[in-house]
C-alpha cells in the first residue's frame, strides 16, 4: 500500500449477503437514503444482492452478513466470505444469536419436517433433491462457525445505526453506537 | 424393598411417610433426613410423596421439591431398584472405571444414565466417592463397593439380575480398608475414650490451650481454631431459643480425599471427644456431624460409638458427672453435594434447605445453625483439638512448623505403590511424601483436590504447610504416562456437576469452561479457545460467590501454564504470520543465481485474507 | 472529609458517598445518585447477591517497588449489593476490568437462556437488555446453549416463558416475602437450576398466584408476563428507547420498608 498520505484513497470493496435472514437488514441498509451517495464515494459493492455478483472477489475488504446459519449452503457462503473478506461484520439479530429462525431449535428438525411434509393419507415425503441444501440440526449464529470481527445488533439495526457503524469503520475508528442506536430488536 | 416404580399413594406409602415425619417431629429443619429416609423406604420421591412431605412438615411444596431437586442422591424420577453409581474421579478413571462401567452397561443392556426398561436398575457416574486408594469404586444404593474388576462387575450384574437383596450380597464386596500407611501424633494416639475429657480444666483454660497450640483448620482454609471458638463463645445466642452449636464438617467431597472417612472409622471417639470439648468451650449443648451421603455406610457404626459414649457418660446430661456440662451429638446425612463442604452451604443443608452458600457477613460463629453462634470444624481439626486438650499445647507445638503446628493427615492416591492415608508433621516436602508412598516417574501432583494446586517436578521441594502448600488432605499423583490435559478436563466436568448454580459466573462459567475443554479434547480447539478459557477463568475467580467458583478454574490455569504441550498437541489452528517477508528473504540469492523458477519463491508469503476459525482448505465455493 | 459527625462516607471511583450504618455499597451509591449495574438487586428487597453484575473492587493499593516502579495491587472483588459500606473504604466500579467482567456476565446470561428480543413482549423494558445496551454488549460472544425450556400458559392471566429466566429469584423472594404465597421456588442445581411452581402438577395454573401479586410484577426480564398485554408501547417510546438504564440512578435507591 502506498505510504503517501496525499494519494487518493482506493475504494473499499464491500460484499454483503443474507443467510438465514429475511433481507430486513438489507432493507434497513437502504434506509440510509441519500447518504448512500456519500457511501458510494468510499466503497464499491462486490458480491451482494445489490449487484447480483454471485461470488466474492478474492480481495474484498468488508463482508456484511445478515442471518444465521441454518443449512449447508449457508456454511459454504459464510466460509467464502471469511476467506475473501478482511473484516467480517455480523448484522442483525439472526446473525448474532440465530434470531427468529433459531427458535426452531427447541424442536427436533425431524419432527418439524414430518409435520410440515405430512400429506393426508399419503405419509410423509420430505424433499430429498440434491439441489436442495440440507438443513442443520440447529440454527447457529455466525460467530459459532467463523471468526466475526464486528457485530451490529438490531432487528433490523436502523439506517442511522448502520450509517454510524459504517462511517466509523470507514474512517478507521472502532465502531461505537451508544444509546439509542444499539438495539436488540 | 419395594419396586421403584410404584408411585401410587397407597396406605403403605402414607404409613412410611407418616412414620418418618413423626420420628422427626414434623420438623421442617430436618427435611434432608426426612427425604432420605422416605426415599430409603419408598425407592424414590414421586410428586405425590413430595406433596405429602410438604403437608406434613408444613412447608411450601415447591420448597420441598427444590430441596429434593438440589441433591444428587435424591430422586424425583424412578431410578431403579438398584442404582449403581460409578465414582468418576480422575483416579477412578486411571484405574479403568470407564471400561468397567461399559462392561456393566453392556451386560445389563443399558445405556449409562438410563434406567432399564423393566425399572430394575440404573447405571450412572457420580463425583469422587472417597475410595481413591481402593478404586475403581461404585455405590450400589449408596453402599460402597471398592476394587472393581471385570469379575466383580460380572458378579454384581448377576446379583442385580437375580434381584438378590443388597443385604445378602457377599460381605467382602463392601469391605472398605483404612490403608493407614504412616502414623504420627494423631493416628498413633494412645488415648482411651474419655481421657481428653477427664483432662479438661475450665473452658477458658482449654480455649487458651487450643489458641496457644496454634491449631488451624484442617479443611484447607486454615483459620485459627482457638480464635473461631473464642468468637463463637463470645457471641450471644439470640431469639426464642438461644443456643450455641458445634458442627463437625464430615462432608469430605474434595476429589481425592478420604482421610476423614479413615478418621471416622478408626478414631471416631477422638473426633467425638473433640466435638464435646468444643461444646464445653463455646457453651454448646448440641453437636451435629454432617456426614456426606457417600459415607452413609458409616452411620450405623458411628451411632454405635455415640451410644457407647452415652452409656459411659461421655455424652448426655452432666458429662463425666460435671453438673451443667450437657452435650450430645447427632449425625446428619448429606445427599451428594460437594458444595455442602462449604461451611455456610453445609449449615443451609443442616437446616433442611438447598445447599447454597450464604452471604457473609454474618459469619457462622455469630449466626450459624438456626441463626445461632456455631463453630464449624473439620473432622481432623476436632480430633487434633482433643489431642491438644489431653496432652497440652506445648507438646503439640513441638510438631510441625512455626506457622503450621501439628500434623496433617494426607489422602494419597494415583500413581504410587502404596496409596492410602499418611500422617506427617507439617513441613514435609512433596518429594518426601512421593518417596514414602512409592511414586515413580512422577509428572505432577494435584494437591488439595480439584480446586487445589497442580505442581510439576521442579516444585517437589515445596512443603505441605499453610505457609507453602495448604491442603485439606487430597494428594493425587500422576506419573509420566498420564495426560495432564485429561486431568484438568475431568476436574472441569466435576465442577459443572457440583456448582450450586446460585451465581452467574459459576453456574455458566463452569459449563463454558467444560465446553471449551471438550472442544479442545475433540481436536477442534485453537488459540481463540484458549483465550476464551482464560477469560472464563478470570471471571470465575473474580466474581464467584464462594470458593467453589473462585477455584473452579485453578486446575485448568495450572495445567495451561505448567503442562502446556498437553493442550497444544490438541490444537488444530496454528495461525502465525512470519515476522519478516519470507519471499523477500530469498531476493539476494535470486539475484546472484538469476533464478526465478517456482522453487525460488515462497508462495505462502502473502495471504489474501485472514482465515477464520473453522475455515478449512477446499471450502471455496 | 466527612460531611458531618454523624454521616460516614466512603469513596466510589474517587467520589465521596455518604452512607447510613447498615447500608450496602450499592444502596448508598444509588441513593447518592451513582449508578452501579445490577440485575438481581431490587430497591424493595433485601439484597441477594447472585447475578454478580454489581461486582466492585474494594481497597486496591498502589505500591512502589524497590526499583521505583508503581504497581497497582487490585483490591478484593465483591458484590456491592451485599457488601456493607464502610467508612473511608475506596471502591472502584467504573474501571475497564470491571466493565469487561460485567460484559462477560451479561454474555453468560445471554447464552444460557434463549433471549430472542425481537419476539419478546418485554423488549424495550427488559433489565438484561437495558444493561447490555449500557455496557455496549454487541454479541453474546460464547456459543449459545439453545437449552430446551418450556412455556407455561395454564394460568388464566399470567404466562411463564422459562426461556428467558436469569434465575435472579426476585419472583421467589416477592412471593415468599410480600405475597406470603410461595408460588415460586428453585429446583435443580448448577446448570440444571430452574424455576418451579408450587403445585404437584408443576403448573402455574394450579397455584394461587394472582396477576396483582408482587411476584407477578417483579420479573426484570420476559418470564412472567401478563396475558393480553403484549407490545402495548410502540417501538421508540419504550423505557430503554428513551433513556439508558443508568439514567437517574436514584430510581433504584432502596425504599424504606425493605422486606
Amino acid at each position: 500500500m502506498n505510504a503517501s498520505t496525499s494519494a487518493p484513497k482506493r475504494k473499499l470493496k464491500v460484499a454483503t449477503t443474507s443467510l438465514a435472514g429475511c433481507f430486513g437488514c438489507h432493507m434497513s441498509f437502504l434506509d440510509i437514503d441519500e447518504r448512500i451517495l456519500d457511501l458510494i464515494e468510499l466503497i464499491e459493492f462486490d458480491r451482494s444482492p445489490l449487484t447480483d455478483i454471485k461470488h466474492c472477489s478474492t480481495d474484498c475488504d468488508i463482508g456484511i452478513i445478515e442471518g444465521g446459519v441454518c443449512n449447508a449452503e449457508n456454511v459454504h457462503v459464510l466460509h467464502e466470505f471469511r476467506k475473501n473478506c478482511k473484516i467480517l461484520i455480523a448484522i442483525g439479530a439472526c446473525s448474532i444469536n440465530g434470531g427468529l429462525p433459531a427458535q426452531r431449535n427447541s424442536l427436533d428438525i425431524r419432527d418439524i419436517l414430518a409435520a410440515v411434509y405430512a400429506q393426508p393419507g399419503r405419509g410423509v415425503h420430505i424433499p430429498n433433491d440434491p439441489e436442495i441444501p440440507l438443513l442443520l440440526n440447529e440454527v447457529h449464529p455466525l460467530h459459532e462457525v467463523v471468526k466475526i470481527d464486528y457485530f451490529l445488533p438490531g432487528c433490523p439495526p436502523s439506517g442511522d445505526a448502520i450509517w454510524k457503524f459504517l462511517t466509523d469503520l470507514l474512517a478507521g475508528r472502532t465502531p461505537s453506537l451508544g444509546h439509542g442506536l444499539i438495539h436488540f430488536d | 424393598m419395594r419396586t421403584a416404580n410404584s408411585s401410587g399413594g397407597g396406605a403403605d406409602e402414607k404409613g412410611v411417610i407418616e412414620g418418618v415425619l413423626s420420628r422427626h417431629g414434623h420438623d421442617a429443619t430436618r427435611l434432608m433426613q426426612i427425604l432420605r429416609e422416605v426415599q430409603e423406604g419408598l425407592g424414590w420421591l414421586s410428586p405425590s410423596i413430595l406433596t405429602a412431605i410438604a403437608d406434613g412438615a408444613k412447608l411450601p411444596r415447591a420448597r420441598v421439591e427444590g430441596v429434593a431437586g438440589f441433591y444428587h442422591f435424591f430422586h424425583t424420577e424412578p431410578l431403579g431398584r438398584y442404582r449403581v453409581l460409578w465414582s468418576d474421579n480422575i483416579t477412578d478413571r486411571m484405574q479403568g472405571n470407564a471400561d468397567l462401567m461399559a462392561r456393566m452397561c453392556k451386560k445389563l443392556w443399558l445405556k449409562a444414565g438410563n434406567v432399564s426398561e423393566d425399572g430394575l436398575v440404573s447405571v450412572d457416574t457420580t463425583s469422587c466417592t472417597g475410595m481413591c486408594d481402593q478404586g475403581p469404586a461404585i455405590l450400589v444404593n449408596y453402599r460402597p463397593i471398592t476394587r472393581m474388576t471385570p469379575e466383580r462387575v460380572d458378579k454384581v450384574v448377576d446379583l442385580i439380575r437375580r434381584q438378590v437383596p443388597l443385604a445378602e450380597w457377599p460381605a467382602e464386596f463392601f469391605l472398605v480398608e483404612d490403608n493407614i500407611r504412616r502414623k504420627d501424633a494423631l493416628l498413633s494416639h494412645d488415648l482411651a475414650p474419655g481421657d481428653a475429657l477427664r483432662a479438661l480444666k475450665s473452658p477458658q483454660d482449654v480455649l487458651e490451650a487450643v489458641k496457644a497450640s496454634g491449631l488451624r483448620g484442617r479443611g484447607g482454609a486454615g483459620f485459627s481454631t482457638g480464635q473461631k471458638w473464642e468468637f463463637c463463645r463470645n457471641a450471644p445466642g439470640t431469639g426464642s431459643s438461644p443456643a450455641h452449636y458445634v458442627v463437625c464438617n464430615a462432608d469430605e467431597g474434595e476429589p481425592g480425599t478420604f482421610k476423614d472417612r479413615v478418621l471416622l472409622s478408626s478414631c471416631a471417639d477422638l473426633v467425638f471427644e473433640g466435638m464435646t470439648i468444643a461444646g464445653y468451650v463455646i457453651g454448646a449443648k448440641k453437636g451435629l456431624v454432617y456426614l456426606r451421603g457417600e459415607y452413609r455406610y458409616l452411620m450405623e457404626p458411628l451411632n454405635e460409638v455415640l451410644q457407647r459414649r452415652r452409656a459411659a457418660n461421655l455424652l448426655g446430661k452432666s458429662v463425666l458427672g460435671q453438673i451443667g456440662f450437657d452435650f450430645d451429638i447427632e449425625i446428619h446425612m448429606g445427599a451428594g453435594a460437594y458444595i455442602c463442604g462449604e461451611e455456610t452451604a453445609l449449615l443451609e443443608s443442616l437446616e433442611g434447605k438447598r445447599g447454597v452458600p450464604r452471604k457473609r457477613p454474618p459469619f457462622p460463629v455469630t449466626s450459624g445453625f438456626l441463626g445461632q453462634p456455631t463453630a464449624v470444624n473439620n473432622v481432623e481439626t476436632l480430633a487434633a483439638a482433643a489431642l491438644i486438650a489431653a496432652k497440652g499445647a506445648a507438646w503439640y507445638k513441638t510438631l510441625g512448623t512455626a506457622k503450621s503446628t501439628g500434623t496433617k493427615v494426607l489422602s494419597i492416591s494415583g500413581d504410587c505403590a502404596r496409596p492410602g492415608v499418611y500422617e506427617y508433621p507439617y513441613g514435609v516436602t512433596v518429594a518426601q511424601v512421593l518417596a514414602d508412598c512409592g511414586a515413580r516417574d512422577t509428572q505432577a501432583c494435584q494437591i488439595a483436590g480439584a480446586s487445589g494446586l497442580c505442581i510439576a517436578p521442579a516444585e517437589f521441594g515445596r512443603r505441605i504447610a499453610f505457609e507453602d502448600i495448604p491442603t485439606g488432605g487430597s494428594f493425587m499423583i500422576f506419573d509420566n504416562s498420564r495426560d495432564m490435559f485429561e486431568v484438568a478436563r475431568n476436574f472441569a466436568h466435576f465442577f459443572v456437576h457440583e456448582s450450586c448454580g446460585f451465581c452467574t459466573p459459576c453456574r455458566v462459567g463452569t459449563t463454558l469452561l467444560k465446553n471449551g475443554m471438550d472442544k479442545i479434547h475433540e481436536g477442534h480447539g485453537g488459540e481463540y479457545d484458549i483465550n476464551d478459557i482464560w477469560r472464563i477463568i478470570r471471571t470465575l475467580k473474580t466474581a464467584s460467590h464462594c470458593g467453589l467458583g473462585q477455584t473452579a478454574g485453578n486446575c485448568v490455569a495450572d495445567t495451561l501454564q505448567k503442562f502446556r504441550p498437553s493442550y497444544e498437541l490438541r490444537l488444530n489452528v496454528h495461525e502465525f504470520e512470519p515476522a519478516f517477508d519470507l519471499d523477500k528473504a530469498l531476493s539476494k540469492m535470486r539475484e546472484v543465481t538469476g533464478r526465478d523458477d517456482p522453487g525460488a519463491h515462497f508462495h505462502i508469503a502473502h495471504r489474501k485474507s485472514k482465515s477464520g476459525i473453522g475455515t478449512k482448505a477446499g471450502d471455496e465455493a | 472529609m466527612s460531611n458531618g459527625q454523624d454521616t460516614k462516607s466512603f469513596f466510589l471511583d474517587d467520589e465521596e458517598i455518604p452512607f447510613e450504618e447498615g447500608q450496602t455499597i450499592i444502596q448508598a451509591a444509588l441513593t447518592a445518585g451513582k449508578y452501579i449495574p445490577h440485575l438481581c438487586y431490587h430497591p424493595e428487597f433485601k439484597p441477594h447477591g447472585s447475578c454478580k453484575l454489581c461486582t466492585v473492587r474494594i481497597d486496591s493499593r498502589t505500591i512502589t517497588t524497590e526499583d521505583g516502579q508503581t504497581v497497582k495491587i487490585p483490591g478484593r472483588a465483591a458484590a456491592s449489593c451485599t457488601t456493607p459500606a464502610q467508612a473511608e473504604q475506596h471502591v472502584e466500579s467504573n474501571t475497564p476490568e470491571l466493565l469487561d467482567l460485567r460484559r462477560t456476565l451479561v454474555q453468560m446470561l445471554l447464552v444460557e437462556g434463549n433471549h430472542f428480543c425481537p419476539s419478546c413482549e418485554k423488549s424495550g423494558k427488559c433489565m438484561l437488555q437495558g444493561l447490555a445496551y449500557d455496557l455496549g454488549v454487541m454479541s453474546p460472544h460464547f456459543p449459545q446453549y439453545f437449552s430446551k425450556r418450556e412455556v407455561d400458559a395454564t394460568h388464566p392471566d399470567v404466562l411463564l416463558d422459562f426461556n428467558r429466566c436469569i434465575l435472579c429469584e426476585l419472583c421467589v423472594r416477592a412471593s415468599a416475602e410480600v405475597d406470603k404465597k410461595n408460588v415460586f421456588s428453585l429446583s435443580g442445581r448448577g446448570n440444571t437450576k430452574h424455576l418451579i411452581c408450587n403445585s404437584e402438577s408443576g403448573k402455574l395454573g394450579d397455584t394461587n398466584l394472582a396477576a396483582t401479586d408482587k411476584a407477578a410484577n417483579v420479573c426484570p426480564v420476559g418470564v412472567i408476563l401478563h396475558k393480553r398485554h403484549g407490545f402495548e408501547v410502540p417501538y421508540g417510546q419504550r423505557r430503554f428507547d428513551t433513556a439508558p438504564i443508568s439514567d437517574n440512578p436514584v430510581q433504584y435507591a432502596p425504599v424504606k420498608e425493605q422486606v
